[in-house]
């Protein structure tokens, strides 16, 4: 196991202190490429205290809903996730499993947003894959972002429109493509393969402003 | 609204993008890492990236191929040829690749499908058909159309459906490199017939063709090579096009 003392001390504050959790359900590489793109640099965990310790947290997640809701188990990150502090940014599975539930092998999430994500009828064909567009944006996380984007999207549940949706768009429903609450944003869609847009989304999520760190603010 | 895609295929040989007319006869169209990024410069929505010298000669898809790719381009693409297990896929996964496409492993081991669908999702797999008709017939083919089978298109079809694919991409063997248009029929009943995403491919020679495979053939996507790499067609027109023919494009 890789200590990580250096790691915390070397990166200056704001422009590393990145983390991807890497809990073996998500493709990890493309989320690490568009981050070294557009100048920053992560670090991939699934040590707690790493996690912890970070400035901002990626989680990330592709797959099937209960079996990567295992694996969050086991390594205790279902208890850490929904405590954590700083900015959180869950994509694609990882926004659906910091939902309340999900119909997918019907798990119970993490519980952040208050939604339960159900999947797409057979009236549209499932998944839903390709570009659609994103509207009625609402979030520091779309500064910039013209409404009616275009993000890529892979998916065959989703999570229907709620007070923490921060974008809509629309397939067989429209639906919320992203949440928000507090300091934990999810987006359904791919920001790190969504083109220049959905890169510009990432750099928004990686420039939004920090909490005082330290254990003084909460409590 | 979920808009058609538009995917230029970079077929790969020896590291190099190639294009043959009815899978021989192979040109070489240039650098695969300075095409996507072109490609995805222009507004291509995914890429395709097969080795297709893998299946014949038994090699390994290009791994530092796919890094490299990967870390140049801001778009999805899947990565196919020489694909047998799962482990396989681990690999190409963990280097960039979003999805990966399985043909002649999925006809010889179709719980491929299914292992590769609860490991690593549906959404990552993509099973591509090679067929042409035989007396009247669609017959699914092999190492590159070389090989006939027993199976049926469009049973096969349900059946990778059912199995866990993601999405599926129809060659036919009788359009590819024709520059005649795409197999519009078979791709319409197809797409009936399965509630996955369905990738026309094989045919490609005008805008036109385009415009017919979404609206007669109900594709999803669009696959092409040649036109695209010999620049015949311009990806910005061909998206212009498509719009000014009322289909949902990303411009």
């Amino acid at each position: 196991m890789k200590k990580n003392e250096t790691k915390f001390t070397s990166p200056p504050s704001g422009a590393g202190g990145l983390v991807i959790i890497n809990y073996g359900a998500g493709n990890i590489q493309s989320i690490m490429f568009a981050i070294e793109r557009l100048g920053f640099k992560a670090t991939l965990s699934n040590n707690p205290d790493e996690i912890q310790a970070a400035d901002k947290v990626i989680f990330p997640g592709v797959g099937e809903a209960s079996s990567a809701m295992e694996k969050l188990i086991e390594s205790g990150l279902d208890r850490l996730i929904p405590n954590l502090q700083q900015p959180v940014l869950g994509i694609c599975l990882g926004m659906q499993l910091m939902c309340k539930t999900s119909e997918e092998g019907n798990t119970k999430g993490l519980g952040i947003f208050d939604v339960d994500v159900i999947k797409f009828t057979p009236s549209v064909k499932v998944p839903q894959m390709g570009w659609n567009n994103i509207y009625n944006l609402q979030s520091p996380l779309f500064a910039g972002i013209n409404e009616n984007e275009y993000m890529y999207l892979v998916h065959s549940f989703y999570a229907p429109l709620c007070k923490e949706a921060i974008a809509t768009t629309n397939y067989e429903v429209e639906y919320a493509s992203a949440l928000q609450k507090n300091n934990f944003y999810g987006t359904q869609f791919h920001p790190e393969k969504s083109g220049d847009i959905g890169e510009q989304i990432l750099e928004n999520f990686l420039k939004i402003p920090l909490a005082p760190k330290g254990g003084t603010s909460k409590r | 609204m979920l808009t058609k895609r538009i995917i230029p295929c970079l077929d790969i040989k020896n590291g190099r993008t190639v294009k043959g007319v009815n899978f021989v006869a192979l040109r070489d169209a240039g650098d695969p890492v300075e095409l996507a990024k072109i490609y995805s410069d222009e507004g291509a929505d995914e890429l395709v990236f097969l080795d297709i010298s893998a299946t014949e000669e038994r090699r390994k898809t290009l791994v530092d191929l796919v890094r490299k790719v990967a870390s140049t381009i801001n778009i999805p693409f899947t990565v196919g040829g020489g694909i047998s297990s799962v482990e396989d896929v681990e690999i190409l996964l963990n280097n960039g690749a979003d999805k990966v496409s399985i043909n002649s492993s999925a006809v010889k081991n179709p719980q491929l499908i299914n292992d590769l669908a609860q490991k690593f999702g549906s959404q990552c797999v993509v099973v591509a058909i090679d067929a042409k008709q035989i007396n009247g017939q669609w017959i699914v083919h092999l190492v590159g159309g070389k090989v006939p089978t027993e199976l049926n298109l469009f049973d096969w079809a349900v059946e990778v459906a059912q199995r866990g694919a993601g999405e599926i991409l129809f060659t036919s063997m009788d359009n590819d490199g024709t520059k005649n248009g795409f197999a519009n029929e078979a791709l319409a009943k197809l797409s009936g017939l399965v509630n996955i995403p369905i990738i026309a491919s094989g045919g490609a020679g005008n805008i036109q063709h385009f415009v017919d495979t979404f609206k007669e053939g109900k594709a999803d996507a669009a696959l092409a090579a040649s036109v695209f790499h010999f620049k015949e067609i311009k990806i910005k027109n061909l998206k212009q096009a498509l719009k000014n023919n009322s289909i949902e494009v990303r411009l």
